[in-house]
Protein backbone atom coordinates (compact mmCIF):
# COMPACT_ATOMS: atom_id res chain seq x y z
CA UNK A 1 0.00 0.00 0.00
CA UNK A 2 2.40 2.57 1.39
CA UNK A 3 5.54 0.63 -0.30
CA UNK A 4 7.05 3.35 -2.46
CA UNK A 5 5.98 6.27 -0.37
CA UNK A 6 8.93 8.17 1.43
CA UNK A 7 9.43 10.81 4.01
CA UNK A 8 12.27 13.65 2.54
CA UNK A 9 13.61 15.69 5.40
CA UNK A 10 16.15 18.79 4.86
CA UNK A 11 18.31 19.17 8.14
CA UNK A 12 20.00 22.46 9.04
CA UNK A 13 23.77 20.80 10.07
CA UNK A 14 26.65 21.95 12.03
CA UNK A 15 29.84 20.34 12.95
CA UNK A 16 31.15 22.33 15.70
CA UNK A 17 30.22 25.79 17.50
CA UNK A 18 32.12 28.22 15.49
CA UNK A 19 31.79 26.00 12.06
CA UNK A 20 29.06 27.77 9.53
CA UNK A 21 25.61 25.57 8.86
CA UNK A 22 24.98 23.60 6.31
CA UNK A 23 22.07 22.18 4.91
CA UNK A 24 21.61 18.16 3.93
CA UNK A 25 18.68 16.02 2.74
CA UNK A 26 17.74 13.06 3.33
CA UNK A 27 15.40 10.21 1.99
CA UNK A 28 13.82 7.78 3.84
CA UNK A 29 11.09 4.41 3.30
CA UNK A 30 7.61 5.98 5.03
CA UNK A 31 6.58 3.91 8.04
CA UNK A 32 3.00 4.12 9.73
CA UNK A 33 3.09 6.46 13.23
CA UNK A 34 6.57 7.34 12.57
CA UNK A 35 7.49 10.72 14.74
CA UNK A 36 10.64 13.14 14.01
CA UNK A 37 12.45 11.43 16.31
CA UNK A 38 12.21 7.63 14.89
CA UNK A 39 13.33 8.95 11.57
CA UNK A 40 16.34 10.45 13.26
CA UNK A 41 17.15 7.69 14.24
CA UNK A 42 16.40 6.04 11.04
CA UNK A 43 18.97 8.19 9.51
CA UNK A 44 21.35 7.82 12.64
CA UNK A 45 21.02 3.27 12.09
CA UNK A 46 22.04 4.09 7.99
CA UNK A 47 23.31 7.48 7.66
CA UNK A 48 23.10 8.29 4.10
CA UNK A 49 22.02 11.28 2.80
CA UNK A 50 19.31 12.14 -0.84
CA UNK A 51 22.53 11.62 -3.05
CA UNK A 52 23.64 8.49 -1.38
CA UNK A 53 26.55 9.94 -0.21
CA UNK A 54 27.60 8.55 3.17
CA UNK A 55 27.59 10.95 5.78
CA UNK A 56 27.49 11.56 9.59
CA UNK A 57 24.89 10.67 11.99
CA UNK A 58 23.00 13.55 13.06
CA UNK A 59 23.53 15.15 16.59
CA UNK A 60 20.27 16.06 18.67
CA UNK A 61 19.05 15.80 22.16
CA UNK A 62 16.09 13.11 23.65
CA UNK A 63 15.37 11.83 26.91
CA UNK A 64 11.60 11.38 27.84
CA UNK A 65 10.66 10.87 24.19
CA UNK A 66 6.42 11.72 25.89
CA UNK A 67 6.67 15.50 25.34
CA UNK A 68 7.82 15.94 29.59
CA UNK A 69 11.53 16.69 29.47
CA UNK A 70 11.70 18.80 26.51
CA UNK A 71 14.98 18.48 25.63
CA UNK A 72 14.10 17.43 21.92
CA UNK A 73 13.37 20.70 20.86
CA UNK A 74 14.03 22.33 17.72
CA UNK A 75 12.88 23.98 14.96
CA UNK A 76 9.62 21.75 12.69
CA UNK A 77 9.12 23.35 9.61
CA UNK A 78 9.68 26.96 11.32
CA UNK A 79 7.73 26.24 14.43
CA UNK A 80 9.98 25.66 17.71
CA UNK A 81 8.32 22.08 19.27
CA UNK A 82 8.97 19.16 20.54
CA UNK A 83 10.12 16.73 18.62
CA UNK A 84 9.14 13.23 19.90
CA UNK A 85 5.20 14.51 19.69
CA UNK A 86 6.28 15.90 15.66
CA UNK A 87 4.48 13.11 14.01
CA UNK A 88 5.57 12.35 10.20
CA UNK A 89 1.75 12.02 9.29
CA UNK A 90 0.78 15.31 10.31
CA UNK A 91 3.84 17.60 8.75
CA UNK A 92 4.08 19.26 5.39
CA UNK A 93 6.91 17.83 3.45
CA UNK A 94 9.93 18.22 3.00
CA UNK A 95 10.28 18.47 6.49
CA UNK A 96 12.69 20.87 7.54
CA UNK A 97 14.55 20.76 10.95
CA UNK A 98 16.62 23.29 12.30
CA UNK A 99 17.95 24.08 15.35
CA UNK A 100 16.87 26.48 18.35
CA UNK A 101 18.93 29.38 17.25
CA UNK A 102 18.48 31.21 20.20
CA UNK A 103 20.82 28.70 22.25
CA UNK A 104 24.45 28.08 20.89
CA UNK A 105 24.72 25.32 18.93
CA UNK A 106 26.53 22.47 20.20
CA UNK A 107 26.37 20.38 17.23
CA UNK A 108 23.65 19.52 14.64
CA UNK A 109 20.50 19.83 16.40
CA UNK A 110 21.41 19.98 20.10
CA UNK A 111 21.21 23.27 21.51
CA UNK A 112 23.04 24.25 25.11
CA UNK A 113 19.90 25.48 27.02
CA UNK A 114 21.88 26.42 30.29
CA UNK A 115 21.27 30.24 30.28
CA UNK A 116 17.40 28.94 31.15
CA UNK A 117 19.28 26.73 33.52
CA UNK A 118 20.98 29.66 35.17
CA UNK A 119 17.72 31.96 34.92
CA UNK A 120 16.37 29.72 37.14
CA UNK A 121 19.15 30.32 40.03
CA UNK A 122 19.05 33.66 39.43
CA UNK A 123 15.04 33.91 40.30
CA UNK A 124 15.65 31.83 43.21
CA UNK A 125 13.05 29.35 41.58
CA UNK A 126 12.60 26.70 44.63
CA UNK A 127 11.18 26.80 47.51
CA UNK A 128 13.80 27.43 51.21
CA UNK A 129 12.52 24.86 53.44
CA UNK A 130 15.61 23.79 55.42
CA UNK A 131 16.67 25.65 58.73
CA UNK A 132 19.63 24.23 61.33
CA UNK A 133 16.61 23.02 63.11
CA UNK A 134 13.50 21.63 62.06
CA UNK A 135 11.26 24.19 60.73
CA UNK A 136 7.96 22.29 61.00
CA UNK A 137 5.20 21.57 58.68
CA UNK A 138 4.60 24.47 56.31
CA UNK A 139 0.92 26.15 55.73
CA UNK A 140 -1.36 24.29 53.54
CA UNK A 141 -2.24 25.45 50.35
CA UNK A 142 -5.95 25.22 49.50
CA UNK A 143 -6.54 23.04 46.78
CA UNK A 144 -7.99 24.96 44.09
CA UNK A 145 -5.42 27.10 44.33
CA UNK A 146 -3.08 23.55 43.78
CA UNK A 147 -4.79 22.51 41.20
CA UNK A 148 -3.97 26.08 39.36
CA UNK A 149 -0.41 26.60 40.30
CA UNK A 150 -0.13 22.58 38.61
CA UNK A 151 -0.82 24.22 35.45
CA UNK A 152 2.62 26.63 36.06
CA UNK A 153 4.36 23.72 37.33
CA UNK A 154 3.99 21.84 33.98
CA UNK A 155 6.70 24.02 32.90
CA UNK A 156 9.77 21.42 31.75
CA UNK A 157 12.70 24.15 30.51
CA UNK A 158 12.15 23.16 27.09
CA UNK A 159 13.16 27.21 25.49
CA UNK A 160 10.53 27.22 22.54
CA UNK A 161 8.95 30.36 24.44
CA UNK A 162 12.49 31.77 24.41
CA UNK A 163 12.78 30.86 21.00
CA UNK A 164 9.50 32.29 19.67
CA UNK A 165 10.41 35.60 21.99
CA UNK A 166 11.64 38.13 19.43
CA UNK A 167 12.73 40.07 22.59
CA UNK A 168 14.81 37.17 23.42
CA UNK A 169 18.45 37.49 21.10
CA UNK A 170 21.53 38.28 20.99
CA UNK A 171 21.12 41.97 21.30
CA UNK A 172 19.00 41.67 24.37
CA UNK A 173 19.64 39.90 27.89
CA UNK A 174 16.15 39.43 28.11
CA UNK A 175 15.47 35.93 30.84
CA UNK A 176 12.94 35.32 28.53
CA UNK A 177 9.17 34.14 29.96
CA UNK A 178 9.52 30.57 31.15
CA UNK A 179 11.54 31.78 34.33
CA UNK A 180 9.44 34.73 35.05
CA UNK A 181 6.30 32.58 34.90
CA UNK A 182 8.35 30.01 37.55
CA UNK A 183 8.83 33.64 39.57
CA UNK A 184 4.98 33.40 39.98
CA UNK A 185 4.66 29.55 40.39
CA UNK A 186 6.58 29.66 43.76
CA UNK A 187 5.60 33.04 44.80
CA UNK A 188 1.89 31.67 44.64
CA UNK A 189 3.03 28.64 47.07
CA UNK A 190 2.27 29.17 50.69
CA UNK A 191 5.79 28.91 52.14
CA UNK A 192 7.48 30.22 49.03
CA UNK A 193 5.44 33.48 49.47
CA UNK A 194 7.60 34.26 52.36
CA UNK A 195 10.57 34.93 49.65
CA UNK A 196 8.03 37.03 47.72
CA UNK A 197 10.08 39.91 47.96
CA UNK A 198 13.74 38.19 46.87
CA UNK A 199 12.02 36.46 43.71
CA UNK A 200 10.40 39.79 42.32
CA UNK A 201 13.69 42.18 43.05
CA UNK A 202 15.49 39.52 40.94
CA UNK A 203 13.00 40.10 38.01
CA UNK A 204 13.41 43.54 38.55
CA UNK A 205 17.05 43.41 37.83
CA UNK A 206 18.92 43.91 34.28
CA UNK A 207 16.71 41.81 31.20
CA UNK A 208 14.23 40.76 33.69
CA UNK A 209 10.64 41.19 33.33
CA UNK A 210 10.08 44.80 31.88
CA UNK A 211 11.98 43.47 28.69
CA UNK A 212 8.76 41.60 27.51
CA UNK A 213 7.03 43.31 24.31
CA UNK A 214 3.96 42.08 24.46
CA UNK A 215 4.24 39.86 21.33
CA UNK A 216 2.71 37.46 22.92
CA UNK A 217 4.29 34.88 20.82
CA UNK A 218 4.99 32.84 23.89
CA UNK A 219 1.57 31.70 25.17
CA UNK A 220 0.67 30.70 21.48
CA UNK A 221 4.01 28.55 21.18
CA UNK A 222 4.47 27.08 24.60
CA UNK A 223 3.33 23.17 24.46
CA UNK A 224 2.05 23.01 27.31
CA UNK A 225 -0.57 25.56 27.72
CA UNK A 226 1.24 27.67 30.41
CA UNK A 227 -0.64 30.94 30.84
CA UNK A 228 2.93 32.88 30.26
CA UNK A 229 1.42 35.93 29.40
CA UNK A 230 -1.06 36.32 32.39
CA UNK A 231 2.05 35.22 34.14
CA UNK A 232 3.70 38.39 33.18
CA UNK A 233 0.98 40.49 33.49
CA UNK A 234 0.42 39.34 37.00
CA UNK A 235 3.92 39.93 37.69
CA UNK A 236 4.07 43.13 36.22
CA UNK A 237 0.90 44.15 38.85
CA UNK A 238 3.43 42.42 41.63
CA UNK A 239 6.48 44.33 40.93
CA UNK A 240 4.35 47.82 40.26
CA UNK A 241 3.47 47.10 44.40
CA UNK A 242 7.20 46.38 44.95
CA UNK A 243 8.70 49.12 43.33
CA UNK A 244 6.43 51.10 45.46
CA UNK A 245 6.92 49.63 48.25
CA UNK A 246 11.18 49.43 47.54
CA UNK A 247 11.07 53.36 47.03
CA UNK A 248 8.57 54.78 49.76
CA UNK A 249 8.97 52.00 52.23
CA UNK A 250 6.62 49.41 53.90
CA UNK A 251 6.42 46.93 56.68
CA UNK A 252 4.77 44.17 54.03
CA UNK A 253 8.51 42.62 53.51
CA UNK B 1 16.99 52.39 42.07
CA UNK B 2 20.90 51.83 40.68
CA UNK B 3 20.46 47.83 40.91
CA UNK B 4 17.24 47.81 38.34
CA UNK B 5 17.63 51.09 36.30
CA UNK B 6 16.12 49.18 33.19
CA UNK B 7 13.21 48.44 35.04
CA UNK B 8 12.87 51.75 36.25
CA UNK B 9 13.41 52.94 32.62
CA UNK B 10 11.00 50.73 31.21
CA UNK B 11 8.17 51.62 33.38
CA UNK B 12 9.06 55.24 32.66
CA UNK B 13 9.22 55.03 28.79
CA UNK B 14 5.47 53.27 29.18
CA UNK B 15 4.27 55.76 31.48
CA UNK B 16 5.59 58.82 29.98
CA UNK B 17 4.03 57.28 26.76
CA UNK B 18 0.58 57.57 27.85
CA UNK B 19 1.12 60.35 30.45
CA UNK B 20 2.04 63.41 29.48
CA UNK B 21 2.83 62.59 25.45
CA UNK B 22 -0.53 60.73 24.86
CA UNK B 23 -2.54 63.17 26.80
CA UNK B 24 -1.01 65.82 25.13
CA UNK B 25 -1.48 64.29 21.52
CA UNK B 26 -5.04 63.28 21.97
CA UNK B 27 -5.30 67.66 23.31
CA UNK B 28 -3.15 68.82 20.40
CA UNK B 29 -5.45 66.36 17.75
CA UNK B 30 -8.83 68.07 19.68
CA UNK B 31 -7.39 71.48 19.28
CA UNK B 32 -6.66 70.78 15.14
CA UNK B 33 -9.82 69.54 15.08
CA UNK B 34 -11.36 73.17 15.59
CA UNK B 35 -9.79 73.57 11.73
CA UNK B 36 -13.28 71.75 10.29
CA UNK B 37 -15.47 75.27 12.00
CA UNK B 38 -12.97 77.31 9.86
CA UNK B 39 -9.46 79.96 9.56
CA UNK B 40 -11.11 81.94 12.39
CA UNK B 41 -12.31 78.96 14.93
CA UNK B 42 -8.39 77.66 14.27
CA UNK B 43 -6.81 80.58 15.08
CA UNK B 44 -8.79 81.62 17.98
CA UNK B 45 -7.75 77.76 19.57
CA UNK B 46 -4.51 77.81 18.76
CA UNK B 47 -3.85 81.50 19.81
CA UNK B 48 -5.57 80.35 23.00
CA UNK B 49 -2.85 77.51 23.41
CA UNK B 50 -0.40 79.71 22.71
CA UNK B 51 -1.34 82.24 25.07
CA UNK B 52 -1.32 79.80 27.82
CA UNK B 53 0.49 80.66 31.29
CA UNK B 54 3.96 79.23 31.66
CA UNK B 55 4.28 77.93 28.26
CA UNK B 56 7.54 77.60 28.00
CA UNK B 57 7.73 75.38 31.18
CA UNK B 58 4.54 73.22 29.96
CA UNK B 59 6.17 72.56 26.68
CA UNK B 60 9.44 71.84 28.06
CA UNK B 61 7.83 69.38 31.04
CA UNK B 62 4.73 68.58 29.47
CA UNK B 63 6.30 68.08 25.80
CA UNK B 64 9.88 67.99 24.76
CA UNK B 65 11.60 66.54 27.56
CA UNK B 66 8.98 64.01 27.60
CA UNK B 67 8.62 63.13 24.10
CA UNK B 68 12.68 62.88 23.96
CA UNK B 69 13.00 60.20 26.64
CA UNK B 70 10.31 58.60 24.95
CA UNK B 71 11.86 58.49 21.56
CA UNK B 72 15.54 57.94 22.58
CA UNK B 73 14.47 55.14 24.43
CA UNK B 74 11.84 53.60 22.51
CA UNK B 75 14.11 53.46 19.08
CA UNK B 76 16.54 51.47 21.60
CA UNK B 77 14.06 49.29 22.15
CA UNK B 78 12.97 48.99 18.48
CA UNK B 79 16.21 47.91 17.69
CA UNK B 80 16.74 45.35 20.37
CA UNK B 81 13.39 43.42 18.48
CA UNK B 82 14.27 40.68 16.39
CA UNK B 83 11.02 40.96 14.48
CA UNK B 84 9.78 37.32 13.90
CA UNK B 85 6.17 37.66 11.92
CA UNK B 86 7.21 35.35 9.21
CA UNK B 87 7.67 32.28 11.63
CA UNK B 88 4.93 33.52 14.09
CA UNK B 89 1.91 35.61 12.39
CA UNK B 90 -0.24 35.82 15.89
CA UNK B 91 -2.15 38.87 15.75
CA UNK B 92 -0.09 40.33 18.63
CA UNK B 93 3.02 39.39 17.09
CA UNK B 94 2.02 41.99 14.39
CA UNK B 95 1.03 44.61 16.40
CA UNK B 96 4.11 44.28 18.25
CA UNK B 97 6.44 44.65 14.70
CA UNK B 98 3.88 47.48 14.18
CA UNK B 99 4.56 49.53 17.15
CA UNK B 100 8.34 49.68 16.20
CA UNK B 101 7.53 50.63 12.85
CA UNK B 102 4.93 52.92 13.78
CA UNK B 103 7.18 54.44 16.72
CA UNK B 104 9.93 55.16 14.03
CA UNK B 105 7.66 56.74 11.23
CA UNK B 106 6.12 59.02 14.01
CA UNK B 107 9.29 59.66 15.14
CA UNK B 108 10.37 60.78 11.79
CA UNK B 109 6.85 62.53 11.01
CA UNK B 110 6.77 64.35 14.88
CA UNK B 111 11.00 65.59 14.17
CA UNK B 112 9.81 67.11 10.93
CA UNK B 113 6.73 68.74 11.91
CA UNK B 114 8.51 70.60 14.93
CA UNK B 115 10.51 71.62 12.79
CA UNK B 116 8.26 72.87 10.43
CA UNK B 117 6.20 74.75 13.18
CA UNK B 118 7.71 75.46 16.72
CA UNK B 119 11.49 75.64 15.87
CA UNK B 120 10.16 77.68 12.81
CA UNK B 121 7.91 79.78 15.30
CA UNK B 122 10.87 80.25 17.03
CA UNK B 123 13.02 81.87 14.37
CA UNK B 124 9.51 84.17 13.86
CA UNK B 125 7.45 82.14 12.07
CA UNK B 126 3.56 82.71 13.06
CA UNK B 127 1.87 79.22 13.40
CA UNK B 128 -1.87 80.09 12.33
CA UNK B 129 -4.09 78.21 9.48
CA UNK B 130 -2.07 79.89 6.57
CA UNK B 131 0.52 78.17 7.76
CA UNK B 132 -0.81 74.78 7.69
CA UNK B 133 -2.52 75.50 4.59
CA UNK B 134 0.38 76.14 2.88
CA UNK B 135 2.62 73.43 4.10
CA UNK B 136 -0.35 71.10 3.35
CA UNK B 137 -0.97 72.47 -0.28
CA UNK B 138 1.55 70.19 -1.18
CA UNK B 139 0.37 66.66 -2.30
CA UNK B 140 3.58 65.07 -0.66
CA UNK B 141 3.17 66.99 2.45
CA UNK B 142 -0.31 66.12 2.41
CA UNK B 143 0.19 62.33 2.11
CA UNK B 144 3.27 62.73 4.74
CA UNK B 145 0.91 64.40 7.20
CA UNK B 146 -1.90 61.72 6.86
CA UNK B 147 0.29 58.64 6.95
CA UNK B 148 1.92 60.39 9.79
CA UNK B 149 -0.79 61.26 11.92
CA UNK B 150 -2.10 58.12 11.40
CA UNK B 151 0.97 56.15 12.54
CA UNK B 152 0.80 58.32 15.86
CA UNK B 153 -2.34 57.50 16.29
CA UNK B 154 -2.39 54.10 16.15
CA UNK B 155 1.38 54.09 17.99
CA UNK B 156 -0.64 55.84 20.98
CA UNK B 157 -4.08 53.43 20.91
CA UNK B 158 -1.62 50.21 20.82
CA UNK B 159 0.86 51.49 23.40
CA UNK B 160 -2.17 52.38 25.75
CA UNK B 161 -2.71 48.48 25.43
CA UNK B 162 0.68 47.76 26.25
CA UNK B 163 0.84 50.10 28.86
CA UNK B 164 -2.22 48.77 30.59
CA UNK B 165 -0.40 45.42 30.78
CA UNK B 166 3.21 46.57 31.53
CA UNK B 167 1.53 48.14 35.06
CA UNK B 168 0.00 44.94 35.18
CA UNK B 169 -3.82 46.67 34.96
CA UNK B 170 -5.10 44.35 32.37
CA UNK B 171 -3.99 40.39 33.87
CA UNK B 172 -6.25 38.10 32.52
CA UNK B 173 -6.93 37.09 28.74
CA UNK B 174 -10.15 38.05 28.66
CA UNK B 175 -9.36 42.19 29.99
CA UNK B 176 -6.60 41.66 27.62
CA UNK B 177 -9.36 41.30 24.95
CA UNK B 178 -11.35 43.72 25.60
CA UNK B 179 -8.92 46.09 26.11
CA UNK B 180 -7.75 45.39 22.25
CA UNK B 181 -11.33 46.30 21.33
CA UNK B 182 -11.50 49.88 23.23
CA UNK B 183 -7.69 50.85 22.13
CA UNK B 184 -8.98 49.79 18.88
CA UNK B 185 -12.12 51.96 18.79
CA UNK B 186 -9.69 55.08 20.24
CA UNK B 187 -7.22 54.44 17.24
CA UNK B 188 -10.27 54.67 14.94
CA UNK B 189 -11.40 57.87 16.64
CA UNK B 190 -8.79 59.72 17.12
CA UNK B 191 -7.41 58.75 13.57
CA UNK B 192 -10.89 60.33 12.17
CA UNK B 193 -10.43 63.35 14.44
CA UNK B 194 -6.58 63.99 13.49
CA UNK B 195 -7.44 63.33 9.34
CA UNK B 196 -10.42 65.57 9.50
CA UNK B 197 -8.50 68.56 10.89
CA UNK B 198 -5.50 67.94 7.95
CA UNK B 199 -8.05 67.86 5.47
CA UNK B 200 -9.78 70.89 6.86
CA UNK B 201 -6.67 72.99 6.10
CA UNK B 202 -7.04 72.19 2.31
Amino acid sequence: MSENRTVVFKIMRQDSPDTAPYEEEFELDYRPNMNVISALMEIRRNPVNKQGKQTTPITWDMNCLEEVCGACSMVINGKPRQSCTALIDQLEQPIRLEPMRTFPVVRDLQVDRSRMFDSLKKVKAWIPIDGTYDLGPGPRMPERKRQWAYELSKCMTCGVCLEACPNVNSKSNFIGPAPLSQVRLFNAHPTGEMNKAERLDAIMGDGGLANCGNSQNCVQSCPKGIPLTTSIAALNRDTTFQAFKNFFGSDQV
Amino acid sequence: MAGNREFFYRRLHSLLGVIPVGLFLVQHLVVNHFATGGEESFNKASHFMESLPFRYVLETFVIFLPLLFHAIYGLYIAFTAKNNTSNYGFFRNWMFMLQRISGVVTLVFVTWHVWETRIAAAFGAEVNFDMMESILSNPFMLWFYIIGVISTTFHFANGLWSFFVSWGITVTPRSQLISTYVTLGVFIALSIVGVRAIIAFI
